[in-house]
């Protein structure tokens, strides 16, 4: 795609403006817990080229307001989640902000939520974390999620209401761990989300990392995950419909810096409505230590009405040769008239022919956080939006 | 009994050049269980035909009329038409990427007979109908055409057409591109849906060999956008011994 080219062209060209020096590889962008150490967002940086300051409704300011009494939870033996203080050294431990707004996050954030699962816990039923909006003021939220050895759990984080929200997810799973981890935006109307999110994957691990992102003005998330012991497995998938005005945008990173780990990245998007933008870029490094790694990134966008806008990039830097496979695809087409006429063709109506393409297209990514109940309510908001256009 | 008719009917189409009328006053009258067939040349129109009676968009029907027992089929819309009993077994059948065979089936068959099949019965009905096709059963799991041989998406088309029991079935070019074998399955099925469903075809086609396994009842020649001539199953002999020449005059 000629897109990845602009990329890296654009993003030359914007170190002149900044005072960072050219990123050659992924892995040597800034980082740093000090929102001061960023300079101000802006579209000429290659990190927010795809979206205006503001959009962001304030959350590229040094100062922003902490977010506490709006997450509900339940704690319990097997999964412990109560708030600690900032200053926690296990806090920062897994991530560290790549971005002015993760840095505002973790800058503002005084408490963390900690949740974790107990050693060989087996938990069966998904544990869900609600954060609800706090309004409109720019807030701050740290979560720290530990996934003890040969524990295995679900946990949902769901995001609604009016939310403002900066915010930094770390997820360390340990040796022999197995963690499902989904994080649902299905914000109001007005909102703006934006998360880093940082995971260590010890040795024999496994994370499924899902995003689902359907409601907000802007959500854009940054799902970093590094492996640091050999033997494990990551699979990331991402779902989201992005309707009129509304910016979605997905930057998952994959690094693989040990040796026999498997990576699958898996995102799916539908837009309809006038300026109703995605975007999509997908990175994966390949270490020179990290030999027998296998790995995949997709992404697919279904466009449904003129007016609407994909973007898709897909990174892959390989340094080792001796290698599994390393393979990256990415598409954005439309639903076009010969597939609605084919499908009229068969006493099926106009309205339905495109529920049937876009659930069909979006519910498999659903599905893969084998979560019923999560299932059946995000395809009855999928059903709302298609219903709504 | 029903009767599909087709009363001097004009279409055009927008090219680059401009709007070009591909259909010059067709008349065409199907009953249930006969079987016509409708062969001519390259570029006289017979797709266009097809088409226009499935109301695929990009055609416009300037004159004319098509009436199904009566009822004005130009007012009705695509999927409207396919409640009506009408059928067009597609000569490039599109791919449905996320939409699963037995997903489309299923909801195609809802929305035709209105109601939402028995499950058993269902299940049973279609594995009867794949069999008789010779279509694998892991097919039910595949993607709407994705990723079909021609051979495939031709059999589905018949698939189709037994397990919807419209009233009439247009096949376009349903013989292109198969083998002997594969031509022989998909006459099968057809002439299984023709007895069991009292179903009038409307068969177009280019060649006579599909004519050896489906036997018409009427044969029209069309050419340039009319039928310049029609018989019984004695002329489809005739243009196989003599081709299109005498019609087609420079």
């Amino acid at each position: 795609m000629s897109d990845s080219q602009k990329t890296a062209q654009h993003g030359l060209a914007e170190h002149t403006h900044g005072s960072f020096v050219p990123l050659q590889i992924r892995s040597d962008r800034p980082r740093s817990k000090s929102v001061s150490d960023f300079d101000a967002v802006s579209p000429l940086q290659d990190l927010w080229r795809y979206l205006q300051p503001e959009q962001l409704k304030g959350l590229d300011a040094d100062v922003l307001g902490e977010y506490e009494a709006e997450v509900g939870f339940t704690s319990s033996s097997q999964v412990s989640i109560s708030w600690i203080e900032s200053t926690d050294p296990r806090v920062g431990s897994i991530g560290v902000p790549e971005d002015k707004v993760a840095a505002a996050a973790y800058t503002n954030a005084s408490k963390t939520l900690l949740v974790e699962i107990a050693d060989s816990a087996e938990v069966s039923e998904p544990v869900v974390i609600n954060i609800n909006g706090s309004g409109s003021t720019p807030s701050a939220l740290h979560v720290l999620v530990v996934a003890k050895k040969f524990s295995k759990a679900t946990l949902v984080f769901e995001h609604s209401g009016l939310g403002v929200l900066a915010e930094i997810i770390e997820v360390d799973v340990h040796d022999e761990a197995k963690l499902n981890l989904i994080s649902v935006q299905n914000w109001d109307k007005g909102s703006s989300h934006v998360s880093a999110h940082f995971s260590k994957l010890a040795r024999n691990s496994y994370l499924k990392h899902s995003v689902a992102s359907l409601g907000g003005d802007l959500i854009r998330i940054t799902p970093v995950t590094t492996f640091t012991g050999p033997g494990s497995e990551v699979e990331m998938n991402g779902v989201y419909f992005a309707d009129a005005g509304q910016h979605i945008e997905n930057r998952p990173f994959v690094d693989h810096a040990a040796p026999n780990c498997k990576s699958r990245v898996t995102y799916k998007g539908a837009l309809q409505g006038n300026k109703a933008h995605t975007v999509w870029i997908g990175d994966v490094l390949i270490r020179v230590v990290a030999e027998g790694t296998d790995t995949y990134e997709l992404n697919r966008n279904l466009l449904l009405t003129d007016g609407a806008r994909a973007d898709s990039v897909p990174n892959l830097e390989i340094e080792t040769g001796e290698i599994e496979g390393a393979g990256h695809a990415s598409a954005s087409g439309r639903f076009d008239d010969e597939q609605l006429f084919y499908l009229q063709a068969r006493g099926i109506s106009a309205d339905e022919a495109r529920r049937l393409v876009v659930l069909g297209f979006l519910v498999d990514i659903l599905q893969r956080t084998q979560v019923d109940e999560l299932v059946d309510r995000l395809t009855k908001v999928l059903e709302e939006k298609l219903g709504s256009k | 009994m029903a009767t599909l008719e087709v009363k001097n009917l004009h279409v055009t189409v927008e090219t680059d050049q401009g709007t070009k009328e591909i259909l010059k006053g067709v008349d065409l009258t199907i009953n249930s269980g006969e079987i016509h067939a409708v062969m001519g040349p390259n570029g006289s129109g017979k797709s266009t035909l097809a088409y226009s009676i499935a109301g695929h968009p990009k055609y416009t029907v300037t004159k004319g009329e098509i009436l199904l027992d009566g009822e004005d089929v130009l007012e009705m819309s695509v999927d409207e038409r396919a409640k009506a009993g009408l059928f067009l077994a597609m000569q490039y059948p599109v791919e449905i990427p996320g939409v699963s065979v037995s997903n489309f089936l299923r909801t195609a068959k809802t929305a035709i007979t209105g109601e939402a099949p028995a499950l058993r019965t269902w299940i049973k009905d279609v594995r009867e109908a794949m069999a008789g096709l010779k279509i694998d059963s892991t097919f039910s799991e595949r993607n709407v055409n994705e990723g079909f041989s021609g051979g495939e998406k031709k059999r589905h088309e018949i698939l189709q057409l037994e397990l919807l029991k419209p009233r009439f079935a247009i096949l376009d070019e349903t013989d292109s591109g198969l083998d002997v074998d594969a031509l022989k399955i998909v006459s099968e099925g057809v002439n299984r849906a023709h007895k069991d469903n009292d179903l009038g075809v409307l068969m177009i086609t280019h060649y006579t060999r599909i004519l050896k396994y489906i036997k018409p009842d009427f044969v029209h020649v069309f050419v340039d956008g009319k039928i310049a001539e029609q018989g019984g199953a004695e002329l489809a002999d005739q243009l196989e011994a003599e081709g299109y020449d005498r019609y087609v005059k420079a």
